[in-house]
Order: C-alpha cells, then structure tokens, then sequence
C-alpha cells in the first residue's frame, strides 16, 4: 500500500480549516477519525473540534507533562540488544482513540467466541485429541510446533481452562471491519500501559474526558484476581496467589510490580520459591509458606529447569511436578502456545466452527502457509509486496515487511523460507487503520492495531478498553514498542451515548 | 513478608542512609578545607574517608579529586551516586512493596544525581548544590516513608536498615576524628581544633543540638557523650541502637521468630549504651567504637541468617 500518496482529493480542503490539521492527508486505510469524504465521524467531533480550539503550543506543553509523568513514576521499559538494563518511556500519545459502544460489542462478542473454542481446543488437544483424529488440524502441523508439550498429555487443567489471561491484537481493515492478526495466548504484556494511559490522560485532559461518557477500565486489577482465584485447588478455600516475574531486568518488569500492587498480591521471583513433596513454598520472613496459585510472567521454556531448559535459572525446580500432582495452579498452563502457534492461526476459524458450531464474528486476516508448495511460490513471487512472519517470534521480531524491505532482507527471507517453510507464513501487507496524533505541533494520522485484554476464569471477562498501539514513524506498520511503536488510550463509550457536549461548556481540553 | 523483598527494603534504606551520610560528610568538610594547604588538606580528606564502609585505595592529592570520587564516580562503589543508584535499585526489584509516592521520590533523587554524568566543567560551581539536594532528595524520602508506607514489617526492615548503618557510620567516624587528635582530658580545643571538632558536630548534623545542650563551648569530651550517649538526639549511637532494637523486637514479634540472635545482639549493645558513663569510656574510646561497629556487623550477619538466607529444612520443620 501507499501511505503517503493516496487521498489528495479535493474533500481535503474541508480538513484544513483548523491549522493543527493542515497536513492531515487520508490515506487508503480506514481513517479512525475522518470518513472517505473528510466528514468527522461523529464519536470524533467534539474531539475535533476542542483540538482545533487549543493553542499547539499548550498541546506540546501537555505531551511533555505527560511525558515527566511517566518517567517520575518509572513507567518505563528494558530495550534488549543495547546496554543492559537500558530503560526508555514507552511513548505516549495524546490524543484519544475512540470506539462506539457498536463497534465494542462485536469485539466483545467476537473475542469471547474466539478464546472459548482455544480453550476447548487445547482441552481436547492435550485430552484425547479428537481434533486431530478428525483431521481438522494436521497432526504434523500440531506435533511439529515448539510450542506443543508432549509433557501436558492428561494433566487435569481447573475448569478446563488453559488460557485464562490473553491479548489478543486487532487490526481494522479498509473496510472498516475488525480482524485478528494474531493470539497471544503464552504471556502477553501491556495491560499495564492500557490502565496507566487513562490514569494520565485524565490527568492531562481532564474536560475533555468528562465530556465523552467513558466506560472504565480501572477494575482490571480486581477482574484478574477473581479470574486466579477461581484457578485455585479446590481444596484450597483461601488460596495464597503470587505473580512470577523473571526479575528486574525483564522487559515487562514495570508491568509486573504494577499488577502485583493492584491486586495485592506478592511478587516473587524464581529463587523465592522451591518445592518440597510437590508442595511449592515461598520463602518468607517468617518461614515456608505454601503457594496455591501462581500468575506466571515466564515462558513454559525457563519455569521448571528439571521438566524443561535446563539452563534456566529463573524458574523453581520441581514446580512442573507439583503441577501435575494438583497442589498448585499455573496461568496460564503449561503449553498454551500451541495454540498461538501463527501456523495454527490459520485453522481458528475452523476451529469455532468445530467446537462451538458458528461462524466466526471477527474474520483472520488471510495467510499463506509456507509448508504448502502452492502458497510458497505464490508468496516468493511476490516477496515485496507480503509480510513474512516467522511462526513462533513475538514482538515484531523475525518479520519481513515487503514493500519496506531491501533486496538483501527479501533474498535472506527466501533462503530461510526455502530451509525451513514450517517456520513462515505469510500475508498481505494490510493498510492498518490510521488515528490522528500529535506529532510536532501538529495532527497527523498514524497506524494502529489494538490489543484488548481478555480474562477466563469462572466467565469470560473483557475490560472495555485496550492497548492502541501507534506506528510513530510515518508510513510505518510496525506498532511494537520494540520497534520504535508508541501507545495511546483507548475510549469504549457507552451505548447510547453521544459525547456531552454540554459538560463543558468552555470546550477546552 | 518474602525474605528477598525484606532484604531489598533493608539495604534500600541503608544506601539511602549511606549517601546522606557521605553527602553531609564531603559538604562540611569541603567549607573546612577551603582555607589550607592542599597538602594539609589531602591528610585531612584521607582521614575521613577512611571512615567509610569501603575506604578508597586511591591516591588523594587534592580537594577535587575527593569531591569527584565520592559524589559522582560511579567507578567508585560508596560514591554517593553508587548509592543512590543501588538504593534505587533495591528499591525496583520491591516496587509493589513501597508505596508509589516513596517510588516517586526515589526515582526524583535518582534522575537528578543521574544527570550530574559525566562530570562537566560547571561540576565544581555546583557542588554545594548536589550534595543538598542529596540530603534534601533522603529527608524527603524518609518523610514520604514515613507517612505513605503502612509501619508494618516491611517498615520496620526500613527502620532497621537506616539506624543499623547510622550506629556503625557515626562510631566509625569518631573513632578516626578521636585517634588522629586525642583529647586532652576535659580542656578547651585550640582555635584550628575548634573549626575541626565543629566540623565533626556538623558531619552529624548535630552542632545546634550540642549547642543547646551545653552551650557552645565546645570540649572533645562532650562531643563524644552527646554522639555516642545522648538518648534524645536522632543522630546519636544511643538513639539509633534503640531504635534498631525496637525495629527487630517488632519484626521478631511479627514474624514469630522471637528470642533470636539478632534480638539478643541489639539487645545487649543498647544495654551497654543505656548504662554507659563518658568518664568510662573515653580511656577506652577507639577500642569502644570499633566494638559498636563490630556489634553492628554482628548485627546484620544475624539478620541475614534469620529472615532472609535460612536452611529450608529448619523452616519446614
């Protein structure tokens, strides 16, 4: 796609009456805020028209505020591959992206379908495998992942639930429609900036939230610890629940002292626990003391250096053991990446449809497998005009953007397709949806995805919200902070609520 | 509590300590040296910092090479920048244990000591206003600490931690102040002493207290009683080994681990202090203060093996 070049038609003029706006150009993506004709959406206008009202200079004031703000509070995070422990602020931007209570229903109602088929997909897969036998998912395609673990085969799972925390990212196609680009089912991360965006943009622009009626997010912190506690052994009426954090030096780190002080409970590292008779203790001031529940911030590789890598010094030896004895309860469970496998993902649909007998309310965006020979010649054919994805990386690593790539990059991809095709697939280049933001002085559109954050426990729990990542570069599609992406809030209105225009009559920020 | 966090919160509040400690140190004196000869006043520099935790091995030439090495040289590991950034580092890996207003304040005081790197030419300019906005940046993170934190167990690690390491600084530096000019028994300091044992008084923050206390006719042997033996006085040995006392016997009691050894060894040395006379104890003073620092040492070692590092097996037992 073409970013920069596509929507100079004469509907621009109308954009321009406000100088913050005079370099805004709508691509072919879908615009967040302005429809093909550069009418504002409605859900936008008062957005608009109090951006237009502000002074750029108190906007550029505001942005530095808020940027103080997140970095007197260490709301930071670890940038691997340069000095260690490098921390730098997640950027933030200022301006809110909005959602109709419309729009939030289908999510809602798309993402719970999708996660309660993964969670009975993964029941069957590691219980009798039915899906296999009725060659709905190829067997190879299953016991080639790395993810897979042979060692979870019959381990009772509480309430048959594997995936009790996921983020799962969204993207919003020309269309205007919503689409899974991919499942993040293993340890999926910032949710943290989803609850501290909101803290600071109330701060920021206080009249400007009051006047859109804004649907909370702040009880993420007590949904989760409902969703751990119904993970408890049964025979554990007033469970001990603690967060894992692989330690300080952990990209998420901020991440997880923050939700361990929202919900109150401690966070231990692996050297704070051991196991004795498969029972797991932490290490406390006054003695041992048992364990019920653990909300696990490592990967299934590091956790139990006895059942999986050795080499790990993060995990607790014994713990995969106290697992399967039932005396404590991981989440998410060992062995859920198998189902966030980006192979994998082109079988979800058919999944739903398998186990829940419907169709599915949010589409996957279209892929090509590199381990079937039509669809690898289709997509080397056309290497600059695709993205390659490497199946099992996460955070925007081990990716090929075609059209942004150079010849060495594609022939570097070609060479590793052709050794491995298991590990690649491939997709069109999407034309993410673009959302205005405030980039030196002015208001330029952006591309975003959104990652909303979806609780299993008892029930299935989505805060209305999320993470709304923010391609910063111009022109670029690469949202992940790893990468030089940003983030901004997320605003889920209620329903039948149009922005109140009258709460402010001032019509300042 | 987890035996780690218990362990971060304390040497958080020790390093706190430590770096208010030096900063006053290097803050006084600086004013003090200002007026000799740079040889006389290298002797003198290399005599306080030989009361610190970790004396430097480096050659002292000058002034500035002190105030370079204790403040802002990271190389070195009691620089108060070290400290600072070992205090903040403590307190990352307890983030859900403080309070997000103390976090705060930490990180503040981190940022700014932060962006003294690398020294510049300006350094010296600035001086005096690094080493009070360091003492300024402790006192407000106490007084955050104090009325944000819950005065629980984790409070009390805090507690611990600042008044064990107050107790062992200030023995270790009289004891170097009293060795390097032994006192005549009683008698009135010549003028250059005078200057000297004001600046002793003042490293400990505690000039207008004595003043007030006797007056400010100021006799070595006072100093001495009203550092080591005054009971009202928060800088003094007498005052931070009650409250170290205090701090274990309410950990021991909230933890349920009480009659310990660390309880015993606190207990003992503020006993010793209570019944302490001056007279007493200045014809043994060197070997009196580096027992304090000992006993402090003790102290901690007994800690460690009680709440943080204990065999797994006597606890499941």
């Amino acid at each position: 796609m073409r970013p920069e070049s596509a929507g100079e038609t004469g509907s621009l003029a109308r954009l321009r009456h406000l100088p913050q706006f005079q370099s805004y150009a709508l691509g072919q993506a879908y615009d967040e805020m302005f429809d093909e004709r550069g009418v504002t959406r409605e859900h936008y206008a008062a957005l608009y028209e109090r951006l237009g009202a502000v002074d750029p200079q108190e906007l550029r004031q505001r942005q530095t505020a808020a940027d103080l703000a997140f970095l007197h509070q260490g709301i930071t995070f670890t940038v691997y591959g340069q000095n260690e422990g490098t921390e730098r602020i997640f950027p933030y931007d200022l301006i809110p992206r909005i959602l109709t209570a419309g729009e939030w229903d289908t999510i809602e109602r798309g993402l719970t379908q999708r996660i309660t088929a993964l969670n009975l997909f993964l029941k069957d897969l590691y219980g009798d495998a039915k899906v296999l036998d009725d060659g709905v998912v190829p067997r190879e395609l299953v016991y080639s992942c790395r993810h897979f673990r042979r060692e979870m085969q019959g381990v009772a799972v509480r309430h048959d639930i594997y995936v009790s925390v996921a983020g799962t990212d969204l993207v919003r196609l020309p269309d205007g429609s919503f689409a899974v680009l991919e499942d993040n089912l293993r340890v999926p991360s910032g949710v943290s900036y989803m609850l501290t965006n909101r803290q600071v943009i109330k701060r920021i622009f206080p009249l400007l939230f009051s006047s859109y009626d804004v649907r909370p997010v702040d009880h993420y912190g007590q949904s989760l610890l409902a969703t751990l506690r119904a993970l408890a052994p049964a025979h554990r009426p007033d469970p001990t629940i603690v967060l894992l954090t692989p330690g300080v030096f952990n990209s998420a780190y901020f991440e997880h002292t923050f939700l361990a002080r929202q919900m109150g409970i401690a966070l231990v590292e692996g050297r704070d626990l051991f196991v004795h008779d498969n029972i797991v203790y932490m290490r406390t001031t006054a003695g041992p003391q048992r364990v019920d529940v653990i909300y696990r911030r490592v990967d299934d590789d590091f956790i139990d250096p006895l059942a999986f890598r050795a080499d790990s010094t993060l995990g607790v030896p014994g713990l995969f053991n106290a697992y399967r004895s039932g005396n404590v309860a991981l989440t998410n469970a060992i062995g859920t990446g198998v189902a966030d496998d980006k192979a994998l993902y082109v079988y979800v649909p058919k999944l739903i449809k398998y186990y829940l007998g419907q169709d599915p309310i949010l589409a996957n965006i279209e892929t090509w497998q590199m381990s079937k020979d039509r669809e690898r010649q289709h997509v080397l054919d056309r290497l600059d005009e695709v993205v390659v994805k490497a199946v099992g990386e996460s955070g925007g690593y081990g990716m090929l953007i075609g059209p942004h790539s150079t010849a060495a990059q594609r022939d570097e991809f070609r060479r590793a397709i052709l050794t491995d095709p298991r590990n690649y697939i491939a997709q069109p280049t999407l034309a993410l949806s673009a959302a205005p933001c405030f980039v030196d002085g002015r208001v330029e559109p952006r591309h975003v995805d959104l990652r909303p954050y979806i609780l299993s426990g008892e029930q299935v729990v989505i805060v209305p919200g999320g993470l709304t990542r923010v391609a910063l570069k111009k022109g670029s599609l690469v949202v992940n902070s790893s990468q030089g992406g940003g983030s901004k809030d997320t605003w889920v209105l209620h329903a039948n609520a149009a922005s109140r225009p009258g709460a402010s009559p001032a019509g300042g920020l | 509590m987890l035996s780690r966090v218990a362990d971060s919160l304390y040497w958080m509040s020790r390093y706190l300590e430590r770096a208010e400690h030096t900063a006053r140190l290097v803050n006084v004196n600086l004013n003090l040296t200002l007026d000799r000869a740079p040889a006389d006043a290298a002797r003198h520099w290399g005599r306080l910092l030989a009361s610190l935790p970790d004396p430097p091995s480096w050659q002292i030439r000058a002034t500035p090479d002190v105030v370079e090495r204790a403040t802002v040289d990271l190389a070195n590991r009691e620089s108060i920048a070290a400290c600072v950034g070992a205090a903040r580092e403590n307190a990352r890996q307890v983030r859900e244990e403080i309070s997000s207003e103390m976090w705060e304040e930490i990180n503040r005081l981190y940022l700014a000591v932060q962006k003294r790197q690398p020294v510049d030419s300006e350094w010296t300019a600035g001086t005096h206003e690094f080493l009070s906005a360091t003492i300024n940046g402790v006192h407000q993170i106490q007084g955050v600490t104090d009325a944000t934190m819950t005065h629980g167990e984790g409070w009390h690690y805090i507690e611990l931690g600042r008044y064990l390491e107050r107790a062992s600084a200030t023995a270790a530096l009289l004891d170097v102040q009293f060795r390097e000019a032994p006192p005549d028994a009683g008698g009135l300091p010549g003028v250059s002493e005078f200057v000297e044992w004001v600046g002793l008084l003042k490293s400990c923050c505690a000039f207008e207290a004595y003043c007030r206390h006797y007056t400010a006719d100021v006799r070595p042997q006072r100093i001495a009683e009203f550092l080591v033996l005054n009971p009202e006085f928060p800088r003094s040995i007498h005052f931070a080994a009650a409250r170290v006392q205090a701090a274990l016997r309410a950990i021991a009691g909230l933890t349920g681990r009480t009659n310990g050894r660390s309880e015993r060894l606190a207990g003992r040395l503020l006993a010793s202090l209570d019944y302490g006379q001056i007279d007493e104890i200045m014809g043994e003073l060197p070997s009196y203060l580096q027992g304090i620092v000992r006993q402090a040492a003790l102290i901690n070692s007994a800690v460690h093996q009680q709440y943080i590092a204990y065999p797994i097996d006597i606890g499941l037992a």
